[in-house]
């Protein structure tokens, strides 16, 4: 079965405009993706209809928000088999879901002498946290490099691997490069050495199945804006056990049973993770968003990408003076580059003219724009709306820019 | 609408392609960094002045795109003899140039060459590409101790 590319488009409003009179081709998905319509109208119907705060009311309205919000949970949680909903807690993305784990587990758990080993690749929201916490608590952030074809060197990850590992951390589908990470292996290993696991699943989630219980993996962080869902919401998956065992990220509402000027008592999981009144219409586009990619399917879609992957690789192949950035045997979604005599930025801005939407930066990832000598790429990255004849127009307008600059 | 080629002029391709002044200035006595952390361009200035108070000769290096190295070009060029005085207020022509509204034409008798990236105005995200070399002039002149930032 493939997927009917017509009926998707139909669905994503922002894609039936044009930009300077041209088709929008929208290929900036690994920064964010488009909302469906299904999404915009649960933001719209919970403002329209049920705006309540949560787990206070006693009226309809909150009773209904609440049950909205945490139906969105489940949702979640389904989506990446999660034992428990007590596992799921929402944040404002995956960054702040890092930060969490790095300021509650990590504060606690990583101490003097500890290391935290990441990789080459990680986005910035996995390495800042960690750097942070190591500087606090004179621990020592490890790198494993990564080669040229843009893979973890797995060998000398494994060196890395020590009893003084505490924890690893390491992006499940890069950002910058499409690599896909061997994440079973990545968590056999590093628990054969006591250490625990983050996965950085922001981009992974959109394209890839996820199962936390197979994976055995003891965090897993996302952003619902990468998956067709609202900015601002994401989830910190982590095992009950360990969030049983750390404490509060912050203090406020909804995070207590109890409140005296003596002592506090912490609610229970995950709702001690969730202080103040959450992102509710952000939970519930979240929750529309999960809908949404059940019902179209995640293999479909990822099947759809990698046909687009593959096609946008061969036109990239042929395409004279244009060097592919991120070339791992296992990858996704992605097509990193660089052409040459004409800088990025100045692709953007040419390509913009012509309606394609690319990302040309260092992708959050300076550390991989360092590995590859660059201080730049050009980044086009697809989803379940894009369309070859979308890549044609990419690589035509990649000719014209060539042209200004010959 | 503005064609691209308003933006990428003929004489701003040639500046990005073959950059003039370009490289170090050994008896340079004022330099500075110049960074857009949104783009990643990367500039230093090289300047020298004498006592008098006139740019004897400036230089530049760095990484960027077209328009920050053509910008960065064209402006060593068009300060070479002139004095820090002087450079001020192309500084601010400049800027009221980049800025200023697309209905004001640029004001080629005092901007010179520089009126070609006029262009930019059409182009908000690149506005900072133009000016960073500026910022930077200003650092340099100035002996800032941290490197010239756009924002």
């Amino acid at each position: 079965m493939m997927l009917n590319v017509e009926n998707i488009r139909s669905q994503f409003p922002i894609l039936q405009q044009q930009i300077y009179n041209k088709p929008l081709v929208y290929l900036d998905n690994a920064a964010t993706t488009q909302k469906p319509q299904s999404v915009i109208d649960a933001l719209c119907g919970y403002y329209t209809h049920d705006n309540a705060n949560v787990h206070r009311g006693v009226h309809m309205l909150s009773e209904r928000a609440t049950a909205a919000y945490e139906s969105a949970r489940d949702k979640i949680r389904a989506l990446i088999n999660a034992a428990s909903t007590r596992e799921i807690v929402f944040t404002r993305g995956a960054t702040e879901a890092i930060n969490l784990v790095a300021s509650s587990w990590g504060e606690t758990n990583i101490g003097a002498g500890d290391e935290v080993l990441i990789s080459e690749m990680e986005h910035h929201s996995d390495i800042v946290p960690w750097q942070m916490l190591c500087e606090r608590n004179g621990a020592k952030l490890v790198v494993a490099p990564i080669n040229d074809a843009g893979e973890l060197m797995f060998d000398a990850f494994e060196a890395k691997l020590s009893e003084r590992t505490r924890l690893v951390g390491m992006v499940h589908l890069s950002n910058a490069l499409g690599t896909i990470n061997p994440v079973s292996d990545i968590i056999a290993k590093a628990h054969a050495v006591g250490a625990k696991v983050l996965l950085d699943g922001a981009q992974a989630v959109a394209h890839l199945n996820i199962d936390v219980q197979a994976l055995d993996c003891d965090f897993y962080v996302t952003s619902a804006h990468k998956m067709y869902g609202p900015t601002g919401i994401g989830v910190l998956y982590a095992k009950e056990a360990l969030l049983e065992s750390m404490p509060p990220y912050q203090g406020g509402g909804d995070m207590i049973s109890m409140v005296t000027f003596e002592k506090t008592q912490y609610n229970d999981l995950p709702y001690k993770f969730e202080a103040g009144t959450p992102n509710i219409a952000g939970a519930i586009g979240f929750g529309a968003a999960v809908d949404w990619l059940c019902e179209t399917g995640v293999e479909l879609i990822a099947a759809h990408e990698q046909r687009l992957l593959v096609y946008a690789t061969e036109e990239a192949l042929k395409f004279e003076g244009l060097t592919l950035i991120g070339t791992a045997e296992n990858k996704a979604t992605v097509l990193s580059f660089t052409i040459d005599g004409v800088h990025p930025h100045d692709l953007g801005t040419i390509l913009d003219r012509e309606g394609v939407a690319i990302r040309a930066g260092h992708h959050c990832a300076m550390p991989v724009m360092q590995h590859f000598g660059l201080p730049a790429t050009a980044r086009a990255s697809f989803a379940a709306y894009n369309t070859e004849t979308e890549i044609d127009v990419l690589f035509a307008a990649l000719k014209k820019a060539q042209e200004i600059f010959a | 609408m503005f064609d691209l080629r308003d933006l990428y002029q003929q004489v701003i391709v040639d500046h990005n392609k073959s950059p003039r002044n370009f490289g170090k200035l050994d008896d340079c006595n004022h330099q500075a960094d110049g960074y857009n952390p949104l783009c990643g361009d990367k500039l230093h200035i090289y300047l020298r002045i004498n006592d008098a108070g006139t740019i004897e000769d400036v230089s530049f290096e760095g990484d960027g795109c077209a328009i920050s190295v053509a910008s960065a070009s064209l402006m060593t060029d068009a300060l070479k003899g002139k004095t820090v005085q002087e450079s001020q207020i192309m500084f601010e022509q400049f800027q009221h140039m980049a800025t200023s509204d697309l209905s004001e034409s640029p004001d080629e008798k005092k901007l010179g060459k520089l009126a070609v990236l006029a262009g930019v105005r059409e182009f908000p995200s690149r506005i900072k590409c133009a000016t960073l070399c500026w910022h930077t002039l200003q650092a340099a002149i100035n002996d800032a101790a941290s490197p010239a930032k756009t924002e």
